[in-house]
Formats: structure tokens, sequence, C-alpha cells
């Protein structure tokens, strides 16, 4: 299948450095698709309620990325699109109206409901955004309703929490032009991160900060002129264009991952705010230290190791960095679903520049680039990690990346810890593959 | 449309992955968008397998649907053969696929490939994915052992295929192993076993065999029913799990290979549950009320081994496999039960609480709903799940696999038992309230967390265990009231035989328009039912 290397995509905001190379192949995608960002989300927004319109695939997908069916019944559901539905016997609005009706009988306590396209409604062409607004309509104030796609045709695993922050931005309450600067953080974070970023923004003196996506769908951050944001995920570039389109300012920095780059992050904000040097080394420097020690206790296993990353979520960039940087491993590839260089910029620029980067995905042939480079550890999705450990090669689980808790300087260790552990097992195990 | 939290099966095209997963040398090209490789986990996470699926996935983009994704196909296909090269090339859609209509069968044809393909058509909008699993499965047998005629000789030892066992399918890995010995103690040669283990060259040599066995009609019973129809190939359809059913099924695979049943086969000491069940420690067994739920071979098997061979009452069976829907209707009417054929996981969970059971014998999908409603359950049934795939030999079916089902669900009935002996012993100093159940890990005792005085509580904990979880349901709401000397009676009766008066006489007053329940009702009831 065809490769380009497009020397075009370099980072632009280091002007001194030559193009970086990125590597394009086309072909198969291991990867899950948009809907899958609805295990983080519908956690995060407790009273939002995830209405997939789309195949029995899509509700199998959901089940089977689940693991194991945890929830009595989560808030999340599939509308499935039959043979009635696609033959035109049936007529496709009126069915969904059904749905949602029934749907909200059962569960009146939903506030937001949400529509999420795939890949068949994509296809039918199904207007889901129409749908939605005829549908609040009926059922607004008691329940909002709204639509995005998170279709595997339009978007990879973690751009569908894209592409619902990005939905959910007209309807943020407006700020005044004359209100004082405000923080928005931009990208779901566990909440414990939350809290500690929280406690830092306070002693540093900014504020207001709020975070989206909310907890609640009813406490949606206000934007404005005076607004700046910063992202806390990576893939969150199309929410961060709705939110430059009502006003509001992006800080640009490397991600909170690593005592280094949550130290970037903050310094980002910080300088964006005006906070005194000497005030902000007083504020950071426990938490610097304790992620420094965090970190230098996994070191050990880590350093002078090969890693390979394969893509993901979009955060292979970062983890990449962090893993250079403070871990001192020597990263192989780093391979991202989607690279968007606006939003990672500053973290390929920290990246050396022996460390192949690959945009897409043609599976096979990275297998094949496993086989000849030959890593010390595989950073890879589910569908991998098995067969690569019984080859005797040593796997990390990517998805767990997006549902553990690692930003910041309390979850440096953390990181790191999640890293080595497949290196640690492998050490004591005397029996295996 | 149709609202759906959890499935129990998925699209037709997983069914067909896990033919062709299920098989050597064959490689699928599955046309679909990028997102349908989460059906690999399923695989390796599950089933652990060692190696990726032999599928690939074309993964087309929005952006090229105005394009060429027929080209992408193409390609895909052209790739996969040079990388794979597989002995036979499956090919189809997902539902995103079958929706821009690219026909991949079509286009395999034009790309002039050194393998015979397979096309399939997969209706993922009205079929599902036992469904996919057993049109492939006929497709490829067609297509390699179609072209051959009858074999002229049969060969003079009887020999049969062995034919449905699948990858991901309910313990199949070891049923085979079971399978494979019983029919090889009776002199007879096991031509093929397939789909699991088989090439299509196998396939090919299924009409060399004097008949069929049928270990899943699930996924091979349109196979079968054309062997026979194609080559006269005799189908052996009962399904050995449990006692009977085995019994049965050596009678039935020795009269059609015409061979004797070896007098010592049934008595070699290697099926126990028989004794186990007749031994006085399984009294306690006896008349337990089992609710029976899962693919129809599974939930007709274990419906039979309930009431035959552990003395439990049936009082619910269902099955979520509506082609074979007809079979577990005819079990149901034998138990004198109401037949439950849904695929909706929360009609299941109603048809459980209303049948008040004391054991759950179902899916993952019961399980979770056991779990919420605090009964005990064991699981005989796809969909599975990383614990169906244990590490030790643990079959379902002939003599083994009743062993292992014995011990299965009777386990969780013994550790009920000692629920009961720890609520028994609640007022001792070594127990209390907030020592919890050993095996339930979901939350405390009930009772514990209810308001009231501590007679209350005590009755409460002994009600039968979905009550908690059924008091607001309509089933209840008519439910004579207890006096407090009654209530307190019932508590004299032995634990474990409490609930079954609770509810024989409630039945009874509600019957005869008692309310409230009182002393005398009490004993009129148990009179009236004789226990």
């Amino acid at each position: 299948m065809t490769t380009v290397f497009d020397a075009s995509s370099a980072c632009t905001d280091i002007a001194a450095r030559p193009a970086r190379e990125v590597l394009k192949q086309r072909g198969q995608h291991e990867v899950f698709c948009g809907l899958t960002s609805i295990m983080w989300l519908h956690r995060k927004m407790q009273d939002a309620f995830f209405l997939i319109v789309g195949s029995r695939t899509c509700a199998h997908l959901m089940q089977s990325a689940a693991g194991v069916m945890i929830f009595a019944e989560p808030r999340f559901a599939t509308a499935i699109i039959d043979e009635r539905d696609l033959a035109g016997m049936a007529d496709m609005n009126d069915e969904l109206d059904k749905v949602v009706t029934r749907l909200l009988a059962r569960r009146p306590e939903i506030r937001l409901l949400v529509l999420v396209g795939s890949c068949p409604s994509e296809v039918i062409k199904l207007d889901l955004p129409r749908a939605a607004s005829r549908l609040n309509g009926e059922h607004s104030p008691a329940c909002r309703v709204m639509a995005y796609s998170g279709s595997g045709i339009e978007t990879t695993f973690t751009q569908g929490e894209d592409n619902f922050l990005a939905a959910l931005v007209p309807d943020m309450p407006a700020e005044s032009a004359d209100a004082p600067a405000s923080l928005v953080v931009v990208g779901a974070l566990g909440d414990v991160v939350e809290d500690q970023m929280m406690r830092v923004f306070d002693g540093l003196g900014i504020g207001p900060v709020r975070f989206l996506p909310s907890r609640s769908s009813t406490t949606l951050p206000a934007v404005g002129p005076s607004t700046r944001f910063i992202l806390a995920q990576p893939w969150v570039g199309a929410c961060a264009q709705a939110l430059e389109r009502r006003g509001a300012k992006r800080i640009s920095a490397p991600f909170p991952l690593g005592e280094e780059g949550s130290t970037a992050w903050y310094r980002a904000i910080a300088d964006s705010f005006g906070v005194p040097e000497a005030k902000f080394d007083a504020i950071t420097a426990p938490g610097r230290e304790r992620a420094r020690r965090a970190v230098a206790r996994y070191r050990p296993v880590l350093e002078g190791k090969s890693v390979f990353l394969f893509p993901d979520s979009q955060l292979e960039p970062s983890l990449a960095r962090f893993l250079s940087r403070e871990m001192d491993t020597s990263i192989v590839e780093v391979g991202t679903p989607y690279l968007n260089r606006d939003v990672v910029g500053p973290e390929l620029a920290l990246l050396p520049e022996t460390v192949r980067v690959s945009e897409g995905q043609d599976v096979e042939r990275q297998i094949d680039r496993v086989h000849t480079d030959n890593p010390d550890l595989i950073i890879c999705g589910m569908g991998l990690g098995n067969p690569f450990e019984a080859e005797g090669r040593s796997t990390k689980w990517s998805i767990e990346f997006v549902f553990t808790p690692l930003q910041g300087y309390e979850q440096a260790g953390d990181l790191a810890e999640l890293i080595a552990r497949p290196l640690m097992r492998r050490a004591l195990l005397k029996v295996g593959s | 449309m149709e609202l759906t939290v959890w499935t129990y099966e998925g699209p037709p095209h997983v069914g067909a992955i896990r033919v062709a997963n299920s098989m050597r040398d064959i490689h699928f090209v599955l046309h679909a968008p990028q997102g349908d490789t989460y059906a690999d986990l399923l695989f390796t996470m599950i089933e652990r397998n060692k190696k990726r699926p032999p599928v690939t996935y074309t993964t087309f983009q929005a952006r090229d649907l105005s394009g060429d994704t027929a080209e992408i196909f193409k390609t895909a296909a052209r790739d996969a053969v040079a990388r794979f090269k597989p002995q036979a090339l499956l090919v189809g859609a997902s539902c995103t696929a079958e929706l821009i209509q690219d026909d991949p069968g079509g286009l395999a044809k034009t790309l002039g490939l050194n393998v015979p393909v397979v096309p399939l058509e997969m209706p993922s909008y009205q079929k599902k994915e036992n469904w996919g699993a057993a049109e492939t499965f006929y497709r490829l047998v067609r297509a390699f052992a179609g072209g051959a005629g009858k074999p002229e000789t049969a060969p003079e030892q009887a020999s049969c295929n062995i034919l449905g066992p699948t990858s991901l399918g309910f313990r199949n890995r070891d049923d085979i192993v079971e399978v494979v010995r019983l029919v090889e103690s009776l002199g007879i040669r096991i031509n093929t076993v397939a789909p699991l283990g088989a090439s299509p060259a196998d396939l090919a040599r299924i009409p060399e065999a004097h008949f069929n066995i049928v270990l899943y009609p699930e996924i091979a019973d349109t196979t079968a029913r054309w062997l026979k129809r194609q080559f006269g190939q005799e189908m052996v359809t009962t399904v050995p799990i449990g006692v009977g059913a085995t019994r049965d099924f050596v009678t039935d695979v020795a009269r059609v290979a015409g061979v004797a049943v070896p007098s010592e086969l049934f008595e070699t000491g290697a099926e126990r549950l028989s004794w186990y069940s007749a031994s006085i420690d399984s009294n306690y067994l006896t008349g337990k009320r089992v609710f029976v739920f899962g693919d129809a071979t599974h939930a007709i098997a274990a419906a039979r081994i309930a009431s035959e061979e552990l003395g439990f009452k049936v009082c619910g069976l269902g099955t979520y496999s509506r082609e074979f829907a007809r079979d577990v209707r005819e079990a149901a009417a034998k138990y004198g039960v109401e037949p439950l054929i849904s695929d909706n996981h929360l009609d299941v969970e109603d048809a459980i609480i209303a049948a008040q059971p004391e054991l759950v014998l179902g899916t993952q999908m019961e399980r979770h709903a056991a779990k919420r409603l605090r009964l005990p359950c064991a699981v005989i049934s796809s969909p599975v799940h990383v614990q169906d795939f244990p590490a030790r030999y643990s079959p379902q079916m002939g003599f083994e696999g009743a062993n292992v089902i014995f011990d299965s669900w009777v386990h969780p009935l013994m550790m009920g038992l000692e629920e009961h002996l720890l609520q028994m012993f609640r007022g001792d100093f070594e127990f209390h309230d907030e020592a919890g159940s050993s095996h339930l890990s979901h939350g405390g005792p009930a009772a514990a967390h209810q308001p009231g005085t501590e007679s209350e509580q005590s009755v409460a904990a002994e009600a039968p265990a979905p009550e908690a979880a059924t008091a607001n349901t309509a089933a209840n709401d008519d439910r004579p009231a207890w006096t407090s000397d009654a209530e307190r009676e019932l508590r004299k009766i032995p634990f474990f035989v409490r609930g079954k008066a609770r509810r024989n006489t409630e039945s009874y007053a509600a019957e005869n328009g008692l309310n409230p329940i009182t002393i005398e009702t009490l004993y009129d009831a148990k009179a009236h039912f004789g226990r």
C-alpha cells in the first residue's frame, strides 16, 4: 500500500529544527472507533445518557470493549437499526422518537440525552443533529438532546470525545467581555486529578478555573473573549477550534504527563496569568520533588530499554516524550492515529530526531517493523498484546492510559509503574511463553 | 429500531470470524470501517489466542466513500493472499460495508487470485452471530466438499465427522477431547472435526465418513442437513451434555455406526454425577427451583440434567436462539413452564425475578442479574467471558462433563448453605451483621442495610433471597401481610425450607383471600401443600 514521507508536517513552531519526516502508510487500522470514548464520558458526566444510533456491531463493540458487563444498566445503549428501517417500511425518525420516549420514561433522572452517530447512521445520512433539535423541542427543559458522531469512518477512539466536547461548546454560557480572565481545562480527567489541579491553581492564585467536560451537563463552563483554555488531553483539537471561535484563547504546552510535562503545563498557564516565578517555584516545588522521587523508583527498570508505540489514543507522542526524557528509554517508533501538529508540536520538539514518527496505520507492516526493530517493550492495543507476548515480547495495553488517572505530579509515579510493570513481571516469572 | 443495552449475540460477521479463526489455512477479508477490528480482542483477550484471528479489515474511511472503496477492498484482498498464503479466502462485508454495496464476492472474482474464494452474504440488519457462523461453515463445506460425488466405497471401519465446535464456543475446546474419546471407545474412526482445527482440505474429506455428529446445532445444523441430502450421511443430533444425554448419545452413535456398545463403557467409574446425586448429602438439592437460560443446546441440556439428574424443579426455561425456539418450547412444555424466547436481557431478568429461583443457570448476563438479586448462579452457555476459558480441563460433554457440571452447579448452592448457616448463628458472638457473605461480594447482607427493629431485620434476612430486589415489582404488590406471631412462628421452621414455607403460605393465603397471615394460616398451608 502507499507510503509517503510528509516533510511539510514538521512542527512549525520550532523554526530552527529541520523538518521531521512522518511515515504515513495506508492499510488496516487496529484501533477502536470513536464510540469507545463513551466508556469514560458516561462515567464523567453523570447525568448524561449516550444513545448510539447504529448496528448490532456497535452494541457488540461497546460490551466487548467494556470487557465485562459490570453495570446493572449503564448510561449508554444502542438503538439498533434493522431491516425495516433500511427498507423504508418504518420511518427512521419516528422509530428513533419512540426509542427515545421509552428510554426517557425508564430513566427520568437523565438531564442530557446524547445521540451518537455511527458508521451505518452516517452512511445512510441519518441527520442526527436535526433529530436532536426535534427531540429537544419535545423533551427540554426536563432533558436536553444533542448529537455528535463517533463513527469509525470519521473518528478514531479518543476523537469521539473531541466531537462530543466540540458539540457541547455552542451550549456553553457566554462570559461577558469585561469578565476577569478565567481558565478552562479541556479534556476528560479523573476526578482526583481535577481536584489536585485545583489545589495547584488555588496556590498560584489562578481562577476561576473550570473543566470541560464538567461533571454535570448543567454546569458547563462559561466562555468568552476573556476565557483562556488549555488542553489536558491531546485529542481535543476540534473542541479547541470551537472554543477559539467563541473568542477563547488557547495556551499551548506539552501535556501534563510526568514531572517535566506537568511543570511545563502549569508553567504555561502561570505565565499566561502573570504568576511570578518565585511563587510558581514555591507552589510547584513539593509536587515536582514528589514526582521525581516517584518516577526514580522505576527508572532502573526502564532506562536503556527500547520502546515501540502503536497508534491508539493520540497520547503516544506525550508518552514517548515522558519515556525518553524522564525514564531514559530509547523510542523506536511513535505511532499515532492522527497527528495534530498544532497540538502535539511541543511534544515532538522534545523527542530526539532519531525517533520514527508514524501517522495512521498499516498494521501488518507495522508488525513487520516490530520484528525488525525487536524493541524491549511494545505499547499496543488489546488485539495485538497477547500475540506479541506469545512471541516472547513484553507489551503494555495502551487503553489503560485513557482509563487510568495519570496526569499531574501525584500520578507521575503511577504512569512510570504502569509502563514498567510488564518488564518487572517478566523478570519475576520463571515460566512463560 | 430496537433499544439494546447488552446483546447475547454479535453481528453475523463475528460468527464468520469465529469460523475462520477456528480453522487452519483460511484467511478472511472483511470489508469494514476502522473500529470493526475490536473483534480481534474477543479472540486474543477472551480466548487468550496466541495469534491474531486470520482476518484483514479493509478499513475504509468517510473520505473514501466518495472515491473508490472497491479499490481498497481489492488491494486488501491481494495483499492478504500474498502475505498469508492461505489455502482459501473468505470474503464478506460488515454492517457498514453492506450499505455501500461493493460486492466483495464479485470484486474478488475479478482479481484472478490463485486460491479458491468463498464469498459470504451476511445480512447484518437481519441476522446475528450464530447464524453467521452456521452460514459461513455451510458455505465453506459446500465449497470444498460440494464438488466431489459421493465417495464410492466407504472404509470398512465405521467413521464419523464431529461438526460444530468453534472458536469462542462455550467449553468447546474440552468437549471435543471428551467426545472424541467416547466415540473412539466404540471403535469408530473420527474422520474430521470441523470447523475447530480443520483445514479446507479436511472439509473436502467430510463426505468420506459414514455419518455426522452434530455437536452444536446452532453452528452445524445447516451443514449437516445439506450433507445428509447430498451424501446421505446420517446425523446424530443428540447432544451429550449430562449423564442421560451421554448414554443416549452413545446409543445413537452405536446404532448409526452399526456397532455394539461395550458393556464396560457405562461402568468405568469415570462418571460420578449419578452417585454424588444419589448420596444422602444431595438430599437438600431436592426440588430446588432453577431458572435456565442460554443458547438452545445448553439450555435444553441443562433443564434435563436439572430435572432428571439432580432432582431440581425447573421454574423457568428460555433461549436467545430464535432459530431453535421450537426445540426450547417443546422442552419447556415437558417441565410445565412458559418458554422465554428473548434476546432482551432485561426481559430475562424480569422473568428470573418472577420465577423466584434458588439457582440460576445462564450466561454471563444472567450471572450479573443473579449477582444483583443475590442468587447463586452457574454459567452454562455463551456469550463467553474470559472465565469461561479455564486453565483446567473443564468439558461440559460426556461423563467428565457431567462431573464438571455437578461441581459447578452444586458448589454455588453449598455456598448458599454456608450463607444460611451464617445467618442462623448470627446471634452467636462469632457472628455479627457486618460479617458479609463469603461468596457474594455484592454488598453486605441485605438485612444489615434495612432500617427497623432487630426482629424485622432477621425476618427480612430469612426471606427468599430475591425479595429485596422484587419489593417494588408489581408481582408483590398484593402480597398478604404477616402477623408478628406468624412471622415468629415462620422463623422456627428450619432455614433450608423456610423460603418455600413462606412462598407456599403466601400463595395459599392469596388463593383463599386470607389477609393477614396468622399462625393458623401457616399451618393450614402446610397441611395443604404436604410439607
